[in-house]
């Protein structure tokens, strides 16, 4: 098997947030940031329920799915028992804080200052009709698909 | 295990090329390594980053997470990108003579 040293280093990453839970846009911004962190080039585009994570009504108030969530190993009618969503919410926030990850609005404001570019999708904003007041003021665009295949040309894309 | 010569002296490295023996770092040390990659002058700035990150290593022995010395080290984000670009924790990690930061934050 040939080793990683014999490949070219990631020099770009475009990362796509499509879902709007807690567990849906932390993988995104948490590999937006370990980018920067290696010192590849990032940008984030949100869309569909993604967009929730960057909505300043939104972003802090992220739930965990309990209902159709496998990964939660939880029955669906326990999921969908009332408050089982904002206990689950509780819990992965508590874990999330002890390893030292930001809640999802300073994440951002750390992901946008280190240099990473957010862009929201275009389709998604005039399909809910909202306005670039609604979004976190770290918002660098709302754009096409189009421009975004045009912003990450040469790099990879990641969805999420 | 492998060596470099830094200002004439042979120092152990890991297999990351940072320094494998924390007492083989001092300051001059850290001048040279940050002018080798391409810091040609460290700021107080730099200093408190460096600083912080060695007393946090040698107390918990891992590096601090990007998140935690920017909050604790006075210095801001932006900042500290513009310190140490092209990757900051894993380079002032090296500058400050210690191994490459584990976390993902």
């Amino acid at each position: 098997m040939p080793s990683e040293t014999e490949f070219q280093p990631i020099q770009k990453v475009s990362i796509v947030i499509s879902k709007g839970s807690l567990d849906g846009v932390y993988p995104g911004l948490i590999m937006a940031n370990g980018a920067r962190m290696e010192g590849i080039e990032a940008s984030l585009f949100f869309t569909f329920f993604g967009l929730d994570a960057i909505l300043k009504k939104r972003m802090d108030n992220l739930k965990v799915a309990t209902v159709g969530n496998p990964g939660m190993h939880m029955p669906t009618l326990l999921g969908a028992l009332p408050g089982m969503s904002a206990f689950a919410t509780k819990m992965m926030k508590k874990e999330i804080e002890k390893i030292d990850i930001p809640p999802v609005g300073e994440f951002l404001t750390m992901i946008h200052d280190s240099g990473a570019e957010l862009y929201a999708c275009r389709a998604t904003v005039d399909m809910y009709h909202l306005k670039r007041e609604d979004f976190t003021p770290e918002l660098d665009g709302i754009i096409s698909v189009g421009q975004f295949y045009e912003k990450a040309a040469g790099g990879q894309i990641i969805f999420t | 295990m492998a060596t470099v010569t830094i200002l004439g002296k042979e120092l152990a490295v890991d297999a990351d090329g940072n320094l494998a023996n924390l007492s083989d770092w001092n300051e001059d040390i850290a001048r040279e390594m940050a002018a080798q990659d391409g810091i040609p002058n460290l700021t107080s700035q730099h200093w408190a980053i460096l600083n912080y990150m060695r007393k946090v290593f040698e107390k918990e022995g891992s590096a601090p997470s990007i998140r935690r010395l920017t909050k604790e080290s006075g210095v801001d984000t932006k900042t500290l990108y513009q310190l140490f670009p092209k990757g900051p924790a894993k380079r002032a990690a090296k500058i400050a003579g210690l191994p490459k930061p584990v976390g993902c934050i």
